[in-house]
């Protein structure tokens, strides 16, 4: 029964395959990124933004479809074109909400037309599944090591930013008057932001990316305390769940329909949902 | 008699504000605002909601530019933040329940907060943090999640970590609206004792002068942007308040506490009838 059940787990070919290979070690950097970023973004209300960023770089990924060029670029260009915009235009948090929505709206929209083209034009008829469900074993792997470097980038930034971040989400005036530069600081937790959710959205789908950027660090802050012990325990989190999917989604290949493995962003979301549902239950009937 | 160890530039005014104006639209929420604090000493900013008190502390921190007037701490004109002279505990801070940080994290904040790169920890650093927990009686719960405080307990991290960057000036607004009369009590007794003890200035902004009036040296009495400043006796009497006012008010002194009373009552002028309003 148990070797049965290791069997199905670590299927053969599991450790020869280079796709698994490389799909661990994109989902690995993604999930710690997320992990780490997504502590913050709790931390400031940015949740929602998250969400909206990734949703804008999926109008970027499909017009990359259509220009045929990476979805990468098409992600990251225009989740910093609306990052940045966010960040502008919206003083208090109502009025970014506000923005925010009706901005996305009109993205989406956008994106509709794109898709629409690229899959009646075209022979990419997977765009829409890929770019709004992730496609971590088809990602090209020229990319891989321009994704490990983009993330490195995102978390040094995060390094450098950690206690004035965390000042100014508290109370800006209070970071102000600490002299903080408040304008600085929250134009690269976004780029920040944006750097990780469309990396995330390249590999568990733009619908999907807020998962790992919110429920990681969700579950940690509810267990945790201290800013230190809540991220490595959101890491821990995040690459526990994104390994266990990885090899659940090749197994996968196993089931009905054979031959085709299930997304490994169904099984991100699966992981998740049972985490924090648990540790919710818990936490609640306890302390509170 | 002053004591001659005492440095003269204790002596000098820290604050001065001249002919302060702050215009918003059509509106004059500040007008003609005069007034100095030396050091150590001890301010109560007394007025109603919307007198403009959080906006005069804002002034005098740097985050809005007066349309008109000069402000100077210790000499120097004021321009954008000037981090070290200046301690600031916020009107209102919510601080979610479940956010990641003890109450001895929140007040290392006051210390490094600014500063860009990862923390780390040293021996020195806690060293200070403990020592400015003590001064505000805060050790006993320096290791719990500060979310978790009550209103009263946070107030007091709050007033730690502004005193942790040193400062020669310290600016309260409203720390006691959301506590109880006791705590009250021991936050008013606790920015009297540190501030004498370290020759801090305060200026402490509360819409009741009552829980102040044995600790106060001074007192600005703030009503729709006009200010009177002085000794309790030289403000709180019935001809310069109705001049501020702009009707006719009456002082009554009875039980050692001063009332501010008209026949206006429906304007919200007094802070007796004013205490149920929100602002
Ligand atoms: N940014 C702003 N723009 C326009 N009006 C403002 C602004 N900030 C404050 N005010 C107005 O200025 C007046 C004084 O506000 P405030 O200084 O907060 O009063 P207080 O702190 O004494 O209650 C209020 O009527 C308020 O509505
Ligand atoms: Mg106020």
């Amino acid at each position: 029964m148990i070797t049965k059940f290791l069997n199905f787990l670590l299927a053969p070919g599991l450790f020869q395959s280079p796709q698994v290979a490389h799909a661990l070690i994109l989902g690995s950097v993604v999930a710690i990124t997320s992990a780490i970023v997504g502590v913050f973004a709790v931390i400031r209300g940015q949740a929602f933004a998250g969400h909206a960023l990734a949703d804008f770089g999926a109008t970027g990924a499909s017009g990359a479809f259509l220009l045929g060029i990476n979805t990468l670029w098409g992600f990251i260009g225009m989740g910093l074109l609306g990052g940045l915009g966010m960040d502008m235009l919206g003083r208090t948090p109502r009025e970014r909400d506000v923005t925010t929505g009706i901005t996305l709206s009109f993205m989406l929209g956008l994106g509709s037309l794109f898709l629409y083209y690229v899959t009646t034009k075209t022979t990419a008829t997977g765009a829409p599944m890929t770019i709004f469900f992730g496609s971590i074993f088809l990602v090209n792997p020229s990319i891989v090591s321009i994704v490990i470097i983009l993330e490195l980038v995102t978390l040094l930034l995060l390094v450098i930013l950690y206690r004035p971040l965390l000042l100014s989400s508290i109370n800006p005036d209070l970071a102000y008057t600490r002299g903080v530069p408040l304008r600085t600081v929250s134009l690269l937790f976004m780029s920040a932001l944006v750097l990780t959710v469309e990396q995330s959205a390249l590999v568990t789908g733009a619908l999907l990316s807020t998962v790992l950027l919110i429920g990681p660090a969700a579950i940690a802050i509810r267990l945790t305390k201290r800013l230190g012990t809540t991220l490595l325990l959101s890491v821990f989190v995040g690459l526990v769940t994104m390994w266990l999917s990885i090899v659940l989604a090749y197994d996968s290949a196993q089931l009905p329909p054979v031959g085709r493995g299930w997304p490994v962003s169904f099984f991100v979301v699966s992981i998740i949902l049972l985490f924090y549902s648990v540790i919710y239950s818990f936490t609640t009937k306890g302390s509170k | 008699m002053k004591n001659f160890t005492e440095t003269t530039s204790d002596d000098k005014q820290l604050l001065t504000l001249e002919n302060i104006q702050v215009i918003y639209g059509q509106r004059t929420i500040l007008k003609n605002i005069n007034l100095s604090i030396r050091s150590g000493e001890f301010v109560g900013l007394i007025g109603p909601n919307g007198a403009g008190k959080t906006t005069l502390l804002r002034v005098i921190l740097g985050l809005i530019k007066p349309t008109q007037g000069t402000a100077s701490i210790n000499g120097i004109r004021i321009q954008g933040a000037h981090r070290r002279l200046v301690g600031y505990v916020p009107q209102k801070i919510q601080l979610d329940p479940d956010i990641p940080l003890r109450a001895r994290d929140l007040v290392a904040l006051g210390l490094d907060g600014h500063r860009f790169g990862f923390p780390l920890p040293n021996r020195e650093k806690r060293h200070k943090v403990d020592e400015v927990l003590h001064a505000v009686d805060a050790l006993r719960y320096a290791e719990l999640p500060v979310g978790r405080l009550s209103g009263g307990e946070q107030q007091r991290l709050l007033i730690a970590q502004a005193l942790l960057s040193n400062p020669r000036l310290l600016l309260l607004d409203e720390p006691l609206s959301n506590l109880d009369l006791r705590s009250a009590h021991e936050v008013i007794q606790l920015v009297a004792d540190v501030a004498r003890t370290r020759k801090i200035a305060v200026l402490l902004v509360a819409h009741d002068m009552n829980p102040l009036l044995h600790v106060m040296d001074k007192i600005i009495y703030l009503v729709n942007g006009q200010a009177a400043i002085g000794t309790l006796d030289e403000v709180v009497q019935k001809e310069v308040l109705s001049k501020i006012y702009g009707y006719e008010v009456e002082v009554l002194r009875i039980h050692n506490r001063i009332l501010v009373v008209s026949e206006k009552e429906d304007e919200c002028g007094m802070e007796a009838q004013c205490d149920h309003k929100i602002s």
